[in-house]
């Protein structure tokens, strides 16, 4: 096959570091690369630097990149914006942020083929509106007439991808575009810019951190790290027979083992019991009827998608906001809702660790002071007695001691994650709440993190609510999982009881959306069936809120009861008006 | 601690040590300028009015005939020293009630707000006018209606840093600590505003520096025979076709103190600027 785009010996400069050395690759015509490895690896810059860009602060300080015939470094200004946005185009990670929330969409989709001169607005309009087909966008005549807020982060990167390919280019660069998507989401983009990219026979650079997404997407994987290159070969060869020792790190993470131990079962007496809670910000409720128990040195995974109500949860048991009803229970006392009424012991007890470490810290404090503060205010410690905990603390997290003096902001993530942790430990607490702790983090990163949280829990005998909207994370470290949906509790049970074939519909979907680390199983999967009709959902019934996306529901029962809770044969509770949840059986 | 001034002054740019040094020269007038002063300012010691530079008057003489220079080194600590009095008062008020609403139940947020809204709504010259008319001016009056023209614009800005403060996680993380509301004010929002807060002082500063001469110019604020840079203006606003030094000069004077706090503070190293600068 011909090559058609061409990077050689590549180097780009931030000051007097070098952050991209001496990067070389090409990619036939039609083909899809992708270029792999953790933040700070240099995979954005290299992207960039296809299209002649380097951030400010950035110099492209040699090498060459072909595109066809051209070459992309020796161009001018003019040269560059011709091609930048026609003949080679970009789609970045975060669509929502790249809209411009004051004009329709239609605008701001037809705008680069029209300021190229490819066509006329009417053209572009139409050729649009097919793009917004094949990529299977809803309505697809009438969704450029809405406005950015109107719709999903998983339309809007859709979207981004339409106006990406409107002008046909050669080439599209494709930069984590699914890393803010929730996994059921991302399985229906990731199917759609597929289709597109191979309809419109464009060459394509993947960018990603994340290796089973990158198996569904490349014909060739480029792995990343610190500005280099450590293995380059087909999709196939990286993920089955990989030669370098950083990619088998990478691959290791990417699908954490188990790293607890199982904890004691039930016999212990329940640490966290929380009966009938509901809570919800004003006139808007956000969880309904959860009910759950943490028994001592236990770990309760919660996972669901953005918006389910994991973070609620953890802030009203911290008593950030108060339940509108309910009990929670704790060690066998009731209690109190508000922070206000809640005394030192009960603050100690329980800590929340929040999931961005960089806004959990102090900007004005020193590591020792983070971490020295809830020694002096829940311990009395002061002076040498402090210093020499905090040091001992610092010893926990595997951080050296002389971090103690220095401020957080020129620590790396993972490091400020684990001070984060340090912050909690200090308390001496029986809960830790982790919110999304490992989310934020590079895999690899992540992974130190979970061995260490459960390291932590064997050696101080901690329990753990851990939210993740990772099933994989969840089930390396959790013995009790709880799926949350729009607020409700849809499945609970333990770990094991989600190896069954019996399972909540979205729970279903949820463990099926996971890509798994194999080229073509995106293939494999199939479009989803769609859901069965249903009649006119009954008025004021409190329904099964996953009602309007379930391919298992039941006409004539589902649109008009409050669905009952299920024991299923894997011993885990389903909230679902059928008892064997997501499989085949006689109903 | 030496050599955090140093590394401070270094990170200021050209025009920012241009303003530094003018604030310095100000600053170090108003405490000494009466002990430098070659005559007493309320003599009259030239035996002509609104003179030109010579040896003995190297700013000429005013309408009395009085010595410019003397009078100017007398005038600046009044300029000055009032004007930084009436600063800090209102950077402190409006810092301390923004902490206030950002820890504070809703409705507290809500009274002080509005109250400070009410404030804002006055015409501050009018007010100023008016206070002057009604008690008489002096030096105490001076500084209260200053400090009431400025505080709510402080208030404003400090309020909406820390009620951005306050939803940040480190302050979530402390709550549910169970930190009290002093500690959450004092410890963990106040160290991450007072960056912008003391730009913000810089500005109120030069304000205040205006509304004071403006007033003086006025014959409102501070009386004859004491005199501030406003006052020195009006009184020789005759010399004005003469082009006489001695309206020039306390003109001069007002314009170097108020564009050299306003050089310094433009220059003040943010915290975003400093980062950008390393790379």
């Amino acid at each position: 096959m011909q090559t058609h785009v061409e990077v050689r010996g590549l180097n780009v400069v931030a000051g007097g570091t070098t952050i991209v050395a001496d990067v070389g690759f090409s990619i036939p015509r039609g083909g899809v690369l992708a270029l792999i490895g953790e933040s700070g690896s240099g995979k954005t810059t290299i992207a960039m630097a296809l299209m002649g860009y380097a951030r400010l602060g950035c110099r492209i300080a040699g090498g060459s990149v072909r595109v066809g015939d051209t070459d992309v470094l020796s161009l001018d200004e003019d040269g560059l914006a011709a091609l930048r946005g026609d003949r080679v185009s970009y789609i970045a990670q975060s669509a929502a942020a790249s809209f411009n929330p004051s004009r329709r969409i239609m605008d701001q989709v037809v705008e680069p083929a029209v300021n190229h001169g490819r066509m006329d607005r009417a053209a572009a309009e139409t050729k649009a509106v097919a793009l917004f087909r094949s990529l299977a966008l809803p309505d697809p005549e009438s969704i450029g007439e809405r406005y950015p807020h109107q719709l999903s982060g998983g339309q809007l990167q859709r979207l981004m991808a339409a106006m990406a390919l409107i002008t046909g280019p050669e080439l599209v660069i494709l930069d984590e575009p699914t890393t803010a998507l929730d996994v059921t989401t991302q399985i229906e983009v990731l199917r759609a810019f597929k289709q597109a990219v191979r309809e419109q026979g464009a060459t394509a650079v993947y960018v990603s951190h994340d290796l089973a997404v990158v198996a569904q997407m490349a014909d060739a994987i480029v792995v990343l790290n610190k500005g280099r290159i450590r293995e380059n070969g087909s999709a196939v060869q990286v993920l089955q027979q990989p030669e370098d020792e950083y990619t088998r790190t990478l691959m290791a993470a990417a699908r954490p083992e188990r790293v607890a131990v199982e904890a004691p079962k039930g016999a212990a007496a329940p640490l966290l019991e929380i009966k009938g809670l509901n809570a919800g910000y004003a006139a808007t409720p956000i969880l309904r009827d959860i009910n759950l128990t943490i028994v001592r040195g236990a770990t309760l995974g919660v996972i669901g998608e953005s918006g389910s109500g994991k973070s609620t949860l953890a802030r009203v048991i911290a008593g950030l906001l108060p339940p509108t009803s309910g009990s929670v229970n704790f060690d066998g006392a009731r209690l109190p809702p508000a922070l206000s009424m809640r005394n030192k012991e009960q603050f100690r007890r329980i800590q929340l660790v929040f999931q961005n470490a960089d806004t959990a810290l102090n900007p004005a404090h020193s590591v020792g002071d983070i971490i020295g503060r809830p020694l002096t205010f829940y311990h009395g410690l002061k002076g040498a007695a402090a210093t020499r905990r905090v040091a001992e603390l610092l010893d926990l997290i595997k951080l050296p001691a002389s971090l103690a003096d220095r401020a957080c902001g020129g620590l790396s993530g993972g490091q400020k994650q684990r001070i984060n942790l340090a912050r909690a430990l200090a308390a001496k607490p029986d809960l830790i709440m982790c919110d999304e702790v490992t989310s934020a983090l590079d895999t690899v990163v992540g992974a130190a993190i979970l061995d260490l949280l459960a390291e932590l829990k064997r050696e101080l005998g901690l329990a753990y609510l851990f939210i993740s909207h990772d099933i994989a994370t969840v089930r390396a470290i959790a013995d009790d999982i709880m799926v949350l949906y729009a607020g409700t509790q849809v499945e609970t049970g333990r770990r094991q009881g989600y190896e069954g074939v019996a399972r909540h519909p979205y729970t279903d979907l949820l463990i099926g959306s996971v890509p798994e680390l194999r080229p073509g199983w995106l293939e494999e999967q199939g479009a989803r069936p769609a859901p069965p009709a249903i009649g006119q959902p009954k008025d004021g019934a409190d329904l099964c809120r996953f009602l309007p996306r379930c391919s298992w529901r039941v006409c004539g029962t589902c649109e008009e009861f409050t669905p009952p809770r299920h024991l299923t044969p894997g011993g885990n509770i389903i909230l679902c008006h059928r008892p064997e949840g997501a499989s085949e059986g006689a109903s | 601690m030496k050599n955090a001034i140093r590394s401070w002054v270094k990170a200021l740019s050209g025009s920012g040590r241009v303003g530094l040094s003018l604030v310095m020269l100000w600053l170090f007038l108003a405490v000494f300028g009466p002990f430098l002063a070659p005559y007493d300012p309320g003599a009259f010691v030239a035996h002509d009015v609104f003179a030109g530079f010579t040896a003995a008057h190297p700013l000429g003489s005013d309408y009395l005939g009085r010595d410019v220079l003397s009078r100017l080194l007398s005038g600046a600590r009044y300029s000055v020293g009032l004007a930084l009095a009436a600063a800090l008062v209102a950077s402190t008020t409006g810092t301390a009630l923004a902490l206030v609403t950002a820890v504070s139940p809703r409705w507290v947020d809500e009274g002080i707000s509005r109250f400070v809204d009410t404030l804002i709504s006055i015409p501050s010259k009018i007010l100023s006018l008016v206070l002057v008319a009604v008690v008489g001016s002096s030096l105490p009056l001076l500084l209260l209606v200053a400090s009431i023209t400025y505080f709510p614009g402080a208030f404003r800005i400090a309020r909406s840093l820390a009620v951005n403060l306050a939803q940040m996680d480190y302050v979530q993380v402390a709550r549910c600590r169970g930190e009290g509301a002093v500690h959450i004010a004092l410890r963990e929002i106040l160290p991450n505003m007072i960056h912008p807060m003391l730009a913000d002082f810089g500005l109120r500063f030069v304000f205040i520096v205006l509304l004071l001469s403006g007033l003086s110019f006025l014959g409102l604020g501070v009386q004859p025979p004491d005199a501030d840079l406003g006052s020195l203006v009006r009184e020789n606003i005759s010399g004005l076709g003469e082009a006489a030094p001695a309206i020039l000069m306390p003109a001069i004077a007002i314009a170097t103190l108020t564009v050299g706090v306003n050089l310094l503070i433009d220059s003040l190293p943010g915290r975003g600027r400093r980062i950008a600068g390393k790379e």
